[in-house]
């Protein structure tokens, strides 16, 4: 550990992301430029996330980081790993414990508190880029409030495909100004992003940072006669039997055999620990250590 | 400069400014919360919060001016042997420092339609800071926050300029609390 600075970062960039964070933290849903750093990881690995997470962590922290909502894909990993060895934090898989987390495409089933800061990994920050490729314009879009084309877009989803067909990275309005990219977490998620804890979003390639803090006003657009909806499965999980969280669907055979189970891999667990178990779940057994 | 210029420092940085910005970031995410921020020990007329937010945040990127009672050789001094920080007059600035009643608040920077992030930080020195007084609604908070603040039309003109305006820190001893352009206080 002694081999880095607290957290990978020098001293200097830290500076430099946390007035970013602060700058984002005052106008929410508005995204700040900032000098990402080369990170010892290749773009689309979460350089953004990583960045703020070094900028606001101390040694005191307890540290989680997700995958798609799993604490146990390479990404999460390596990101948690990466932390235990240039800051010295302790980490944890259980998301009650955690005071940050860092997270790559989900909000937690578990609803997070006051205490706890959630740090999203975006691959790009913008919302409207698809519609409009310009950065220049797209500024200037943002400052006129002119949102008209994000409509249109939603819009034309729906003639052509009779609901609105986005799933994920669904844009939301932040305190009636900004549209914002949630990040591409499943529409399902969108709900809960007015929550109790600070939400932080990091773009590392694209060099943006904006936040949401505690309890801000958060609406997805829609239209009066399509209202937004956040959809899911409609299964229940196969290893614990959850109706209400968010579920992957995975192939298990040559056959076209498929189950559904629990993105939230911490969620799951604990559940099957408290005796739940799915249609396709063997009891829970404690791991023999 | 003066020897004292030299003291006053976080004594680690690393861990000491990370454990200063999340007080400062508290403070900003839930306007109103009164937030500890110590590490620092800035010459007077500086509290130790005020100090501590300088050295957390400002370097040589950053111009910070100094207002009226604060702008004293030793505070200078210090600031530059501390963080190296430009300073500059209160147009340029990007940290504005003093008492409420020595700033001129119209001068300061709220930033453009396309960057509202380039305006201003105020550091407002405070005789005390309590949670009680004017009513403070917006994000960050959960139904209404209270806190004293030194002049409600100043802030409620700011708050109308969103999403320009100033953002303020209000500083007292070892404490901070802040108020961002998005809070509105009644």
């Amino acid at each position: 550990m002694s081999d880095y600075n607290f957290a990978y970062l020098d001293e200097q960039t830290k500076r430099m992301i946390r007035r970013a964070i602060l700058k984002g933290l005052a106008i929410p849903g508005y995204q700040v430029p900032f000098a990402s750093r080369e990170m010892p990881m290749p773009y689309g690995w979460g350089t953004g996330g990583v960045q703020v997470s070094a900028a606001i962590m101390t040694p005191q922290d307890v540290f989680k980081v997700i995958d798609q909502g799993a604490d146990d894909t390479t990404n999460a990993v390596s990101i948690r790993r990466f932390f235990e060895r240039t800051a010295g934090v302790s980490t944890t898989e259980t998301t009650t414990e955690a005071t940050v987390i860092q997270t790559r495409h989900r909000i937690p089933e578990q609803a997070l508190t006051e205490d706890q800061i959630l740090v999203y990994q975006v691959p790009i920050p913008e919302p409207l880029r698809f519609l409009e490729p310009s950065e220049v314009e797209t500024r200037k879009m943002h400052a006129l409030e002119d949102y008209g084309l994000m409509h249109v877009k939603l819009y034309e989803d729906i003639s052509a495909h009779g609901a609105i067909a986005t799933a994920y990275a669904y844009p939301v309005k932040v305190e009636d100004r900004y549209v914002m990219d949630p990040s591409p977490i499943p529409k399902f998620d969108n709900p809960k992003l007015s929550m109790p804890a600070i939400q932080l979003f990091g773009a590392g390639r694209e060099q943006r940072i904006y936040a949401l803090p505690p309890y801000t006003q958060v609406v997805s657009l829609d239209f009066e006669d399509y209202p937004f909806e956040a959809t899911k499965a409609n299964h229940s999980c196969g290893l614990c039997g959850s109706t209400d969280s968010y579920l992957d669907e995975l192939i298990v055979d040559d056959a076209g055999g498929r189950m559904f189970m629990c993105s939230d891999t911490d969620f799951c667990s604990a559940r099957r620990a408290k005796g739940h178990t799915g249609t396709s779940g063997a009891p829970f057994q404690e791991e023999a250590v | 400069m003066e020897a004292s210029s030299l003291a006053g420092g976080f004594a680690d940085p690393s861990q000491e400014s990370a454990r200063a910005f999340r007080g400062i970031m508290r403070a900003m995410s839930c306007p109103g919360s009164i937030c500890d921020i110590t590490g620092a020990t800035p010459p007077a007329p500086l509290s130790v919060a005020a100090g501590s937010v300088l050295v957390t945040l400002c370097d040589h990127d950053t111009g910070v001016h100094l207002a009226g009672r604060t702008d004293t050789q030793v505070v200078r001094d210090w600031i530059t042997f501390q963080t190296g920080a430009p300073l500059v007059e209160a147009e340029m600035a990007q940290f504005v420092l003093g008492c409420w009643e020595d700033l001129n608040l119209t001068v300061l920077a709220t930033g453009s339609p396309e960057y509202p992030d380039r305006s201003a930080t105020v550091i407002v020195e405070m005789p005390a800071l309590e949670a009680t007084g004017h009513t403070l609604v917006g994000p960050g908070i959960k139904d209404t926050a209270q806190l004293n603040l030194p002049d409600l039309a100043a802030l409620q003109n700011n708050a109308a300029l969103f999403p320009l305006g100033l953002d303020f820190m209000f500083t007292c001893s070892g404490q901070i609390a802040a108020l961002p352009r998005t809070t509105k206080v009644s």
